[in-house]
């Protein structure tokens, strides 16, 4: 009856898991026409979201203007990195503020088509069109 | 598990289920495995309960004179929270089973009750029960952020089904590595009506007990959605709608639900934001479904969610998996991604399900070398069989 033995094969952690620095993601703020846009370059992972997440907030409780994520020095953003945005998104929409991403890299524009998070939160390509639409 | 036998409470206001129970159970209940107490009614059945701390788990009727089954299970936790539950039904009741998974039920087993599967069906809420309680005995003892990484660990291991179909006409194989600091993917396998087989896979985001709990929520509703529904996309559009009743720490979760018809060998999948599964031919060549365009689940309510249908040749194996799998770094940063999951299999054509399965570990093993794993790695295989004739 002992399925543990059955399973004992594949069961086994395949990798030796070690938690991976917090380090890896640096956020840059500045004020643009009426937004605040955050150019966040190196990973958003697992490790780090809790911090970016707090940066964030603390940008939002702090302006009245839009806020917009420049993901073009991205190389990396996790499911826990994406639940940020979502969070940010929704406070914002709470408060009546603009939102948009912008410039995101292959393989990040991939994450966010998968994720049909573009259905859901403003994708624009450039910098000037993510500021150009807030101000609209 | 403990050395005392799992206490069951059977609820049912026909007298021939007792002897019926105590008699196909008795090679368990005399090697002290398992112990009865039977009540008739929801009213006594709280009777027992409050008598009895020591009852693990009640299997309940539905249909049942002054307290029926469902009222029963909206009870028990105010009794016990502890307590697990499985009701028994008729087949084609979706109605009361769906309501009754939403009312917390863990588990179900329909009429005429199939005695094998009622042991399996036990066994397997005992050890989930086994693990929440040395989950919530650890949880009072947390002292630090890695503790209660390993109660979101068991929690996440003790819903993963770990008995594999192989029938005459299609086998299956999952697996899933969990990684230390992050805990959210699962998968299930859920026998519908007509021989048909329901797969997913699925990805919460962020980590620990919070994720656990939204990940054991997630597969209960699912569990629950796909026996009310016959197309994966109602599933996953009532899925998302109920979790994103309560959910204000903005968490999510990536699915691809898919039901398998092996009479027609029609494989009619949806993915909520979840990356597209890949069907691998008999020669090694594979290709990539196409992605149905849903939003992951718990993002926002009332979205649509379309699915797609495709018809397997019977050499086909399709292979669904998480994300762990393709964005595996190697030390020098580079992804195992798609393309290179697609040459492991050219190189390697399917045999079976657990070969292809472990294949795809290896493979993913192999790349990462020494670099640790900071994702889940889930994969499930499932194939087309010949049917006997």
């Amino acid at each position: 009856m002992d399925a543990d033995t059955q399973w004992k094969g594949s069961r086994r952690t395949l990798f030796q898991a070690t938690r991976i620095g917090s380090e890896g993601m640096n956020t840059k703020w500045e004020s643009h026409d009426g937004a605040i846009v955050a150019t966040v370059d190196g990973r958003v992972d697992g490790a780090n979201a809790h911090e970016f997440q707090e940066a964030l907030e603390a940008v939002i409780k702090a302006s009245e203007s839009a806020v917009i994520l420049d993901f073009e020095q991205l190389s990396y953003i996790s499911s826990a990195g994406l639940r940020v945005v979502l969070l940010a998104a929704k406070e914002l929409r709470k408060q009546s503020k603009q939102f948009a991403v912008c410039s995101l890299a292959g393989s990040i524009l991939e994450v966010f088509k998968i994720s049909g998070f573009d259905q859901i939160i403003p994708v624009h390509s450039t910098q000037a069109e993510a500021i150009a639409a807030v101000n609209a | 598990m403990t050395d005392r036998p799992c206490k069951i409470l059977v609820v049912d206001d026909e007298t021939d289920l007792e002897p019926l129970v105590l008699q196909r159970m008795r090679r368990s209940i005399r090697r002290g495995k398992y112990e009865f107490v039977f009540a008739h009614n929801g009213v006594e059945a709280l009777e027992r309960l409050n008598e009895d701390e020591g009852i693990d788990m009640v299997l309940s009727d539905i249909n049942m004179p002054q307290m029926d089954g469902l009222t029963l299970l909206e009870q028990i936790p105010k009794v016990n929270p502890n307590i697990r539950s499985v009701i028994i039904s008729a087949y084609g009741d979706m109605k009361n089973i769906r309501t009754a998974m939403n009312r917390g039920a863990f588990d179900f087993v329909t009429k005429p009750v199939d005695f094998a599967d009622l042991q399996v069906t036990i066994d397997r809420t005992m050890r989930h029960l086994m693990e929440w309680r040395a989950a919530l005995a650890a949880r009072d003892k947390l002292v630090s952020l890695q503790n209660e990484l390993d109660v979101a660990s068991k929690m996440q291991q003790s819903i993963l089904p770990r008995e594999f179909p192989q029938r005459d006409d299609y086998e299956v194989f999952a697996n899933m590595a969990p990684a230390r600091n992050v805990g959210g993917d699962f998968y299930d396998l859920l026998q519908l009506n007509d021989g048909r087989i329901g797969l997913a896979v699925a990805d919460v985001s962020d980590k620990g007990v919070p994720a656990a709990l939204f990940m054991m929520s997630t597969r209960t509703l699912l569990k629950g959605a796909a026996i009310g529904h016959e197309g994966p996309g109602d599933v996953l559009r009532e899925v998302n709608d109920l979790l994103n009743e309560s959910n204000e720490s903005a968490m999510f979760v990536t699915v691809l639900y898919g039901v398998y018809d092996p009479a027609t060998r029609d494989f009619i999948y949806a993915n909520g934001g979840h990356n597209s599964p890949l069907v691998v031919h008999g020669d090694g060549s594979s290709t990539e479904l196409p992605l149905t365009g849903g939003v992951a689940l718990g993002v926002m309510p009332e979205l649509p969610y379309e699915q797609a249908i495709v018809t397997l040749a019977p050499d086909d194996t399709v292979v669904l998996y998480t994300d762990g799998v393709t964005e595996a770094m190697n030390a020098d940063g580079e992804e195992f991604g798609v393309d290179r999951l697609r040459e492991v299999f050219a190189a390697n054509p399917p045999q079976g399900s657990e070969t292809a399965n472990r294949t795809v570990f290896e493979a993913v093993h192999a790349f990462a070398g020494d670099t640790p794993q900071s994702d889940d790695v889930t994969c499930l295989v499932f194939r087309p069989r010949e049917a006997a004739l």
